[in-house]
């Protein structure tokens, strides 16, 4: 992340060297046969993912001759670097797979196509208007978004039976307290059998899950005053979710500690040996557990327990979902946008939402009978799904600084129970305010 | 030494002197204890150090369902190759590896090649133009990659070297130049003058002493470079994601990338297997240039 801001300096500096001549007219290359070919930065990782995407670029470029593909992959690890740098020397790939948060200092950069004119009807008519806020800011839509991850619960089966737990339902999830309650009942310390904790809060990244979790609970932590400049605020229901992580890992002693430094894979181990019953995670992360489990091991999806007193009565998580977006330097915007519609169309979301292990934004493809089914639990996500919204952090220009410098160090102080609440608050309001202000014009 | 050695040898010193003195077989047997505990000393070191390579090969070997467990082995349960299958199929290794070795082996080559002649000037003539030299390839190696990325990545545009494996080994080259110059300066003071000189008398010119006599004594210098050079190169990964753009032209480091996800989250096995693979060019490189360093070192040795 410090590179991250080392690399922005030494792109505003280079920005200003860099002649207009250099980020025109670049993004694109033929091959000497006159048909136009077009780059595609895909992040697709996991094999069914990148097959899927594969598959789709060919099938694309059998049926379009008029506009050549290329298939390029990325990286998750480094894509924000390797597009800054990209962009500012004029050689950016033309169609860019990345996540609605990694838009807005691109999209205010200057360096992504709007959209707004340039997508086709039937693609707008696909994706819901919730879904189609996490890319639009200051003016322009600068992302198409087309898969998403909502938060679920992974639980062991076998110990929640064994303990007579009713599993809840979508249509009846439990509560936040009745969450605590049957974390209290799972969890055993002291002499006679193994140490096991209720649940364990991958905290290691926590800003972004805290963010988007607190809307479950009627908070926000970071809003927008009229103006539309953002502002963090820490009011009784924005510090509702952290109060409750931090409960349950030092006052009831029913999550993990060890776990708040860990990322959500590596709590997977310690679900598979039975140290943590319940594991709160992205949807994704079924496909590890459903590569890695053991033989017998007895997992089932849980949809995310829900707030009470909160919107949407409590179902509602913020999410930044994955997009696709046009390089402002590209030569071809309508045929990148044309390929984009054809990504996106909801036979293809589907394909590629299988093959990520999440769910897709469009609203045809979230019916799809293959999403439907309860095995590997992929009804519950679909279900989740229906509560999804823009989560905070979109469009909020110096939120990866506040993110960084402030809300990562005092959240993780304050879930290891190194500082009080208003200590958190003095820290995440106070100096990321300050931050938040610089970024004003 | 033999002076020293001489008294211990004396066979008509006086009996309670030797009776001080400890006899063969304790001799022996505490000089082998102290061998066995060199050589233990030695065998943890190579392990502390091998650890990791170890590790990366274990898991290369491991199931999914055995890299998902809290209980990790040192080896495999049940090895398996699939990992390997997995992370061939799945990424163009071969290729890739090919396009690091080229890179690596013409970036090494080249800024050896350069850096020989650089280096006998800046310690053989001294002026004021050598030390300012010196300086400036010291400053040059302050500057964080971050700082130099865009505005090299204009620079190599303007040339038409982005995404070029020629654009990218002259930015190794230039990346490596000032360290492999700041070895090699070291080993070219430890020749002494005094060679050169004779070589002088005995009619030699500067090009030819520097290849007759010099570069013989280089030799532990030139490998030692080389391999800096190679694996600098070979292991690079930030210039080679920004300035490549064709999947053809991928290095090795950044294929292994294509195994990461988001937060953190990651194809452990293929990318141990992947990683494993992309191990071995290094270590044969070593391996062939070891014996060089070593005979090299030998022919070093001058008589004072």
């Amino acid at each position: 992340m410090r590179r991250r801001t080392l690399l922005g300096g030494a792109a505003a500096t280079a920005a200003a060297a860099a002649s207009s001549s250099l980020l025109t007219g670049c993004g694109a290359s033929g091959d000497g046969s006159g048909v136009p070919t077009l780059d595609f930065l895909s992040l697709a990782w996991q094999k069914e993912s990148m097959a899927a995407n594969k598959a789709l670029v060919a099938q694309w470029n059998k049926n379009h001759p008029e506009v050549h593909v290329r298939y390029v992959q990325g990286s998750w690890d480094n894509v924000h670097d390797q597009l800054l740098t990209s962009f500012e020397g004029g050689a950016a790939p033309d169609i860019i797979h990345d996540e609605a948060i990694d838009l807005t200092d691109f999209g205010y950069g200057g360096y992504l196509a709007d959209l707004t004119d340039l997508i086709p009807a039937d693609l707008r008519r696909r994706i819901p208007d919730s879904a189609w806020a996490t890319s639009r800011f200051g003016g322009g839509l600068y992302g198409v978004p087309f898969l998403q991850e909502p938060w679920v619960l992974i639980a062991n089966r076998t110990l929640l039976d064994r303990a007579g737990i009713a599993l809840p339902t979508e249509e009846r999830p439990w509560s936040w307290a009745e969450f605590e309650d049957v974390a209290k009942e799972l969890t055993h310390h002291g002499s006679g059998g193994a140490e096991r904790f209720g649940t364990a809060w991958a905290m290691k990244s926590p800003v972004n899950a805290t963010v988007n979790l607190s809307m479950s609970m009627g908070g926000r932590i970071l809003y927008r005053r009229k103006d539309g400049t953002p502002e963090v605020r820490l009011g009784a229901a924005d510090s509702a979710f952290p109060e409750l992580i931090r409960r349950q890992v030092r006052t009831d002693r029913t999550a993990s500690p060890s776990a708040l430094g860990m990322g959500g894979g590596d709590t997977l181990p310690g679900f598979f040996a039975g140290r943590y019953a319940m594991l709160p995670l992205g949807f994704s992360y079924r496909q590890q557990v459903q590569q890695q489990a053991p033989d017998h091991f007895d997992w089932v999806t849980l949809p995310l327990p829900v707030g009470t007193r909160a919107p949407d009565g409590g179902r509602a998580q913020g999410v930044s979902p994955q997009t696709l977006s046009v390089a402002k330097s590209c030569p071809h915007p309508k045929e990148a946008a044309a390929f984009i519609a054809f990504m996106t169309q909801t036979a293809h979301l589907v394909q590629l939402a299988r093959g990520d292990w999440l769910v897709p934004t469009g609203d045809a493809a979230l019916h799809d009978p293959s999403l439907n089914t309860a095995k590997d639990g992929w009804s519950t996500g679909v279900a989740v799904a229906q509560h999804l919204t823009a989560s905070p952090v979109l469009g909020m220009r110096g939120y990866p600084e506040w993110k960084d410098k402030i809300a990562t160090p005092a959240l993780q102080r304050y879930y290891s129970g190194g500082t009080d609440l208003d200590g958190l608050r003095g820290q995440l309001v106070r100096d990321g305010n300050r931050i938040f202000e610089r970024y004003r014009n | 030494m033999s002076s020293t050695a001489t008294p211990a040898r004396d066979t008509s010193a006086a009996p309670h002197a030797r009776a001080g003195r400890r006899p063969p077989r304790r001799r022996t047997a505490g000089r082998l204890a102290g061998r066995t505990g060199q050589y233990l000393a030695l065998l943890c070191y190579v392990v502390f150090l091998a650890f990791p390579l170890l590790w990366l090969v274990s898991t290369a070997f491991k199931s999914p369902q055995e890299l998902g467990s809290v209980d990790p082995t040192w080896l495999p349960r049940h090895p398996t190759l699939a990992n390997f299958r997995t992370a061939i199929d799945e990424q163009p290794l071969l290729r890739s590896a090919l396009n690091s070795l080229l890179v690596s082996v013409v970036t090494a080559v080249v800024s050896v090649t350069i850096a020989v002649p650089a280096a006998y000037v800046m310690v053989r003539f001294r002026s004021v133009v050598s030390r300012l030299g010196t300086g400036w390839v010291l400053v040059s190696q302050m500057f964080p990659f971050v700082l130099v990325i865009i505005p090299l990545f204009l620079v190599l545009k303007n040339l038409h070297l982005v995404d070029s494996l020629p654009g990218l080994i002259i930015v190794y080259v230039v990346w490596n130049l000032p360290f492999a110059l700041w070895m090699l300066q070291g080993y070219v003071k430890a020749v002494p003058m005094s060679l050169e000189e004779a070589a002088s008398i005995d009619g030699c010119g500067r090009l030819r002493t520097l290849h007759s006599v010099v570069l013989p004594l280089l030799v532990p210098g030139l490998v030692a470079t080389l391999m800096f050079s190679f694996v600098t190169a070979w292991n690079e990964f930030f210039f080679a994601l920004v300035l490549l753009k064709s999947p053809e032209k991928q290095t090795m480091s950044v294929i292994l990338t294509h195994f990461l996800g988001a937060e953190g989250a990651a194809d452990l096995g293929p990318l141990a297997a992947a990683s494993v693979l992309a191990t071995l060019p290094s270590l044969l490189f070593f391996a062939f240039l070891q014996k060089r360093l070593v005979s090299g070192a030998m022919t070093g040795a001058v008589k004072g």
